[in-house]
């Protein structure tokens, strides 16, 4: 099991042929209090790319983007009645959605952890 | 996230002290300005509860000094300065020559002179308009070297009588002359919140000192930009530049409550013709509360569609309500459909919602007026 990370604050927690999506820490607190969001149906197919989910703080409203190809398994059914819980826990409960993972190659082009908080540091 | 130029942008005299108390800094209206300290949903309820602290130092604070200057202004201002007592203020807007709203403003009448508080992105050429503008004889001055803070909340009056004694005895809309830790400082009984609250003028070089001294109470926290957004909304306040501008009127922003009876009668301020006929037969117009079902913010831009899916207006402000848990919004609609009950549609980046014309406030203003006779 690894943890990518994108340079729009998206974490990929890929096993075998599926992979978990969600947003940063850091992605989270800049947002500030989440007070909505919206995850992709069951059976969605998403590009690498796509706008694959919203997530609205009191503030602004920003798209989760599709890190790699794949279809959606499920959406985190928690995230409705209680958006904060990305607040609280952005990299383990406050998951967005689950995926397979159409083509493993895809993932090359992204950070690791360590990679990723160090270039966050440098924001 | 964009790189912002921020060569131009100035700083508060508080900016060490906003940092200091962790605040996250943002542009806005040409400054560097606190958005949030713990969190914008804890700050909003905390002001409700208890006493939040601003920093508003980024709004113009004018006074006019001159012969008959109330009656000067009132060539500017639609509202009954005349009648103003010493020490009491009001709401009023600066209009252009066809009644559009250049700026919201609050006039106080201080003694021989009026001051004036204007928002801080618009302060520059409301300076302009009323010097051009101004009958010959009227002194404007921009207080640059004054800060401004607000401190609001059902306990604001608790804190500031211990630090500024008598400030209990103002009502709503008046002010006076104070001493708060050592440093002068004009308190009035007002705000932007909804809340009862108070507005603080300090010299600049003391705001920190005074920061401090309010800060020291157990009951005070400091309160960023984002919630002193989600309070006035929530107090169906507009903003200006998002909800009020020059496109629109006093009547079209449901703001009539500040033209009083004899400007109504006796017009002389500018579009008075216009706005006086809005009064009697309604503006084309008119700016509504809303609001929206489900937990998903709409905000400023999005359409608003009638029954048949035509466009009727647009949204100017709208958030997720902390106090209500659920999202409130401001905007226009045409006036056959301002009327409170009906039922809307709303369109937001091609999703549809919907949504119920609802009186503002969204939630009830606790203000601190004297009894009627009083």
């Amino acid at each position: 099991m690894t943890t990518y990370f994108t340079g729009e604050h998206e974490w990929i927690k890929v096993e075998g042929d599926t992979a978990t999506i969600g947003i940063s820490d850091h992605a989270q607190n800049a947002l500030g209090d989440i007070v909505f969001a919206e995850v992709p149906e069951q059976g969605r197919a998403l590009n690498k790319g796509d706008e694959a989910a919203v997530v609205e703080s009191v503030k602004a409203a920003s798209d989760v983007y599709a890190p790699v190809a794949g279809e959606v398994i499920m959406g985190n059914p928690a995230l409705a009645d209680d958006p904060a819980l990305i607040n609280r826990d952005p990299e383990g409960e406050g998951w967005f959605f689950k995926m397979t993972l159409a083509d493993a190659g895809e993932l090359d082009g992204l950070m690791d952890q360590a990679a990723y908080r160090e270039w966050v540091k440098t924001l | 996230m964009a790189e912002t130029d921020t060569a131009d942008i100035q700083t508060l005299a508080l900016d060490a002290w906003h940092r200091d108390h962790g605040a996250r800094m943002v542009p806005f209206a040409g400054y560097h300005m606190p958005v949030q300290y713990d969190g914008v949903i804890a700050e909003h309820l905390w002001t409700r509860t208890e006493a939040g602290l601003f920093d508003v130092s980024h709004m113009g604070q004018l006074t006019f000094h001159g012969d008959n200057v109330d009656m000067a202004l009132e060539t500017l201002l639609p509202g009954d300065l005349q009648i103003l007592k010493d020490g009491r203020l009001r709401y009023s807007m600066l209009l252009d020559e066809s009644g559009g709203i250049i700026d919201d403003l609050m006039a106080t009448r201080r003694r021989d002179h009026f001051y004036v508080v204007v928002n801080g992105a618009t302060k520059n050429g409301d300076i302009e308009e009323f010097e051009r503008r101004l009958p010959r004889g009227i002194v404007v001055d921009h207080w640059k070297e004054q800060a401004l803070l607000a401190l609001q909340g059902p306990r604001a009056a608790e804190v500031l009588e211990a630090l500024a004694p008598g400030i209990a005895e103002l009502s709503f809309m008046q002010g006076g002359q104070f001493e708060i830790a050592g440093t002068p400082a004009w308190i009035s009984r007002s705000g932007y919140t909804g809340e009862d609250g108070y507005e603080i003028s300090i010299a600049a070089r003391a705001a920190a000192s005074v920061a401090d001294a309010l800060l020291a109470h157990e009951a005070v926290k400091p309160i960023g930009l984002g919630a002193r957004d989600s309070l006035r909304l929530e107090a169906g306040l507009p903003l200006y530049g998002h909800d009020l501008d020059r496109e629109t009127t006093p009547v079209m922003a449901d703001l009539q409550f500040a033209i009083g009876k004899r400007r109504r009668a006796d017009g002389g301020f500018p579009g008075a013709s216009r706005i006086v006929g809005e009064i009697d037969q309604g503006s084309v117009q008119r700016r509504i509360g809303l609001n929206v079902e489900g937990r998903q913010p709409v905000r400023e831009g999005a359409l608003i569609l009638n029954g048949e899916g035509n466009e009727i207006g647009r949204i100017t402000s709208g958030t997720f309500s902390p106090s209500l848990q659920r999202p409130i919004a401001m905007g226009y609609v045409a006036s056959a459909q301002a009327e409170p009950g009906t039922a809307l549609k709303l369109e937001q980046r091609g999703k549809i919602f919907d949504a119920v014309v609802t009186p503002m406030p969204f939630v009830p203003h606790r203000y601190h007026r004297k009894p009627a006779g009083a």
